[in-house]
């Protein structure tokens, strides 16, 4: 495992462990506090599962009032707190620290409100994102953002992450789908900003908040806005000799004026460990698959289901086919949604990336990738969000060779570099965390981190919420508090850049 | 009184590094049409950016677009309609309520005070169509955040939350914004003679269909009259439902929402009248040339007819309501300003709302226009004023 470089523990707080934990016990009584390493084994990392660290005790609150007390201990005792809601990040968001409290809210599970005629279901942050969709069923309403963990992950993450899924394109991701949230601040303080409405006056906390990673506050209820259902869904499978005639197909829908409900692609190599595994009929001749899909009121589904097929034809598609039923779409997906275990038969391990890069780029991101497969000698398979630009390349390799966990993240953030380097960004949905935190440097400068640390001072000024995270080590601007860089006149120049 | 009128970025940066050093303050103004929405800026100098205008990337196929900050949104618009495309949070301009000429607002102002239109229960707010941005904080410093893709999860987004701080955090000087295809075809569907609680009631059921009801607005009948396409409603109350996309679509989902307005009486307005109905609607326009006080309150749609049958009792005024009965335009009547303004932050609060004196008339002064945060609110917002502008020298003021 490589070696990541967190925050040097506070030894003050190792030495003082004992008389934390009974104190928390006193504040979470009964099973609320786990401080045994049996206990807290299952709590030592999140779905980026390359690192694992113990915390310094798991505390599983139940209440707002137990949250605000935790914090405000820690805020007055110097002790750091990662929070954590399912813990199924892919960025390490929820990674414990040795010095840290690890606030679990997996407690807060129950919905406490739903709204139907105003449109908003109110509920707990450790609430899965299904469980509301589930919730609104019987009435034809979802909640549309939607995760391919989304079984599991909790909408409290869902907030941390800003997390978005395959239908973000026409749906949006989650900060344009949240109306609300109840949140503790570090030092315990509880505030609630926006609501059952559409506007929060004042400063835009929310959107602050929404993909703020876990260091701003501990979130303790959400406010999301549901949809009703579309009348219809169908799909289209589409199957391309090259990947630019499917990124100019991709490219042709949009300039139609079209925006599917999603729009997704997969690489030769994706395509076949996909029919391996799921038989869902996709073609094994093709270079490129697209899985496009539309829904609305059936009027308009029909209409643009043979505007899409049309462009499909004209960029070269070799292979078309229309579901004719809710079966049948369902096959569609099958592939894609089980890609990353069908992947996973390919290799021992793979690491899923996440870069984001402007459509028109694609062609040249592709090939780029397959050189760098070879120049490191590790397999890739791609998985990407065609509509809009978000790349889920897979890299396999396997952890039990020396060396090739090493090679497989240094390929990473080449492909995250290159991602960069075409206009794009380091990170579409899965969050930087710990994973990317060190690559912040390729898209920000140092004023642009400065002033994303003067948001956080401003929530957080001991720096005391999930530290580690975000924002790379060593960045001269990580520990400045309400103090800024000023014009390169800096205190401690003798810190290496990064 | 001095207005200093950059050109490009760096002069921004050289201004506000100045100003940051000698403590002093500016108003920053884009083309000033809500110069009179909020506090008076305690400033006597203004940073007027309209010297920073032009559309520095368009690509249509990616949806994307960059402008710098004192761009005219008309100019935008008018690029983006030759593609087909437009802003989908459909901006407000709202100028003519301070008896400004329509057409000038710019693409900085708008951010800044992240005002959208009838479409933004469906689309979106602008901040949400904001992909990045770059800006000077009030230490004269040059950011950026964001980028030009419309995923990305890369640090703090700081493009979505300095939208709407009127420019008392930072100041925009170039933003990149997502853009979509114009809907070919429209129609809306207007139902007759409802009051206000009925008309809301049908409003929210519409959006709670499938059938993609774009925009929801009710018009009491004390307005009615005064929109600019004759519906034959003979005075009564509108409510109005808008369709848009492609042609079949919208005949289609027009004959479902009649379905669902069961025996009420209707009619359905087609494209271009449609599209000036909610352009009146989009500005407030009902409003506009006047001088009273003018209220605007966000809260959850079926707490809009509840608030208004409060404050009757407290004096008179006129009304109307749109994002499905969650935003409420409220204009008081001469003498009844005093009165309306000492019920309404109450009211709207116990709705779950909040009200902001967009246009104080004789209102008194102690009214602040912006809603009272709740303390522990107030005192982040402090934190977040003095560090991104420790010397207060963007707008000081302006937000109360």
């Amino acid at each position: 495992m490589t070696r990541l470089a967190m925050p040097a523990p506070f030894t003050d707080t190792l030495e003082r462990r004992s008389e934390i934990v009974a104190a928390l016990s006193a504040i979470v009584p009964g099973e609320g506090v786990v401080a045994d390493e049996r206990g807290m084994r299952p709590f030592e990392c999140d779905g980026l599962t390359a690192y694992q660290q113990l915390p310094l005790a798991v505390v599983l609150p139940e209440t707002v009032e137990q949250v605000s007390r935790v914090l405000a201990y820690c805020h007055e005792n110097n002790v750091r707190v990662v929070p954590r809601g399912s813990g199924t990040s892919l960025s390490g968001g929820a990674l414990p620290l040795e010095d840290a409290v690890l606030l679990v809210m997996s407690r807060f599970n129950r919905i406490l409100e739903i709204d139907f005629p105003n449109r908003a279901v109110v509920v707990q942050p450790g609430v899965t994102n299904l469980a509301i969709s589930k919730a609104v069923a019987d009435r034809g309403f979802y909640y549309a953002p939607d995760p391919s963990s989304q079984i599991a992950c909790s909408i409290g993450g869902n907030v941390a992450e800003n997390s978005g899924g395959v239908h973000c394109l026409k749906y949006g991701l989650t900060t344009n789908n949240v109306l609300g949230v109840e949140m503790v601040l570090m030092d315990g303080e509880v505030v609630r900003i926006g609501g059952k409405r559409l506007d929060a006056e004042g400063y835009d906390f929310l959107g602050m908040i929404v993909g703020s990673e876990g260091l701003l506050g501990v979130v303790t209820e959400v406010t999301v806005r549901i949809l009703q259902a579309p009348e219809i869904a169908r799909a289209l499978l589409l199957g391309f000799p090259s990947s630019e005639a499917a990124g100019a197909c991709v490219g042709d829908v949009i300039a139609a004026g079209i925006i599917p409900a999603g729009m997704e692609m997969m690489d030769r190599p994706a395509i076949l460990a996909a029919e391996d595994y799921a038989h869902a009929g996709y073609p094994r001749d093709v270079e490129a698959l697209l899985i496009v899909e539309l829904d609305g009121p059936l009027g308009e589904v029909g209409h643009l289901i043979a505007e899409v097929e049309k462009i499909a034809r004209d960029n070269e598609a070799s292979f078309v086919r229309v579901s004719q039923n809710e079966e049948e779409r369902a096959l569609f997906w099958l592939g894609r949604k089980a890609a990353f275990p069908a992947v996973g038969r390919l290799a021992p391990d793979y690491y899923c990336m996440d870069g984001t890069i402007p459509r028109r780029e694609l062609p040249h991101v592709l090939k780029r990738m397959r050189e760098l497969s070879e120049e490191y000698g590790l397999g890739v398979a791609n998985m990407f969000h065609a509509g809009d630009g978000n790349l889920h390349p897979l890299i396999l390799y396997d952890a039990n060779v020396p060396g090739e966990l090493e090679k497989a993240e240094a390929f990473g953030s080449d492909i995250l570099k290159l991602c960069v380097e075409v206009g794009g960004v380091l990170t579409g949905e899965h969050g930087v965390g710990v994973e990317k935190r060190d690559l912040m440097g390729e898209m920000f400068n140092e004023q642009d981190i400065g002033h994303q640390q003067l948001l956080k001072a401003a929530f957080d000024n001991k720096h005391l919420l999930n530290p580690g995270k975000m924002f790379p080590q060593l960045c001269r601007c990580a520990e400045l508090g309400r103090m800024h860089v000023h014009r390169g006149r800096i205190p401690f120049p003798d810190i290496p850049r990064f | 009184m001095a207005v200093l009128r950059p050109e490009n970025e760096e002069e921004v940066v050289r201004v506000l590094l100045e100003r940051y050093e000698r403590g002093s303050p500016v108003a920053v103004v884009g083309s000033g049409g809500k110069s009179g929405w909020g506090e008076t800026v305690a400033a006597e100098d203004s940073l007027d950016l309209s010297g920073l205008s032009g559309v520095t990337l368009y690509e249509p196929n990616e949806l994307v677009l960059s402008a710098r900050a004192g761009t005219p949104l008309s100019m935008i618009e008018t690029l983006l309609a030759e593609n087909d495309q437009e802003l989908a949070f459909e901006p407000m301009d709202a100028a003519p309520l301070f008896g400004g000429a329509s057409g000038q607002a710019t693409l900085g102002g708008t951010l800044a005070a992240n005002v959208s239109g009838p479409r933004r229960i469906k689309a979106g707010a602008a901040r949400d169509h904001v992909l990045g941005i770059r800006a000077v904080s009030g230490w004269g410093e040059l950011f950026k955040s964001g980028g030009r893709v419309v995923k990305n999860v890369t640090g703090y987004d700081l493009s979505r939350g300095l939208s709407g701080s009127w420019g008392t955090l930072a100041v925009f000087t170039e933003i990149t914004l997502k853009v979509l295809p114009k809907a070919p075809d429209s129609a809306t569907l207007v139902v007759l003679g409802l009051n206000d609680a009925a008309g809301v009631d049908l409003l929210c059921a519409a959006m709670g269909s499938p059938w993609e009801v774009s925009s929801a607005a009710h018009v009491p009948a004390a307005l009615s009259a005064n929109l600019p396409v004759d519906l034959g409603a003979g005075g009564r109350a509108l409510t109005l439902m808008r369709l848009e996309g492609v042609g079949p679509s919208v005949d289609y989902r027009a004959e479902k929402l009649r379905a669902l307005a069961g025996d009420l009486e209707a009619v359905l307005v087609a494209d271009t009248e449609s599209r000036a109905l909610w352009r009146h609607l989009r500005d407030a326009s009902f409003f506009a040339g006047g001088q009273g006080a003018l209220w605007r309150l966000s809260l959850p749609p079926l707490g809009g007819p509840r608030v208004v049958n409060s404050l009757k009792a407290a004096g008179s005024f006129r009304h109307f309501y749109d994002w499905s009965g969650g935003l409420l335009w409220l204009a008081s009547e001469p003498g009844s300003e005093e009165a309306l303004a000492a019920l309404m932050r109450g009211t709207v609060e116990r709705e779950g709302g909040y009200a902001t004196l967009v246009r104080r008339g004789t209102t008194s002064a102690d009214v602040p226009a912006f809603h009272p945060q709740a303390p522990a609110l107030a005192a982040l917002a402090r934190n977040l004023r003095q560090n991104f502008d420790p010397k207060n020298i963007l707008n000081p003021g302006r937000m109360g």
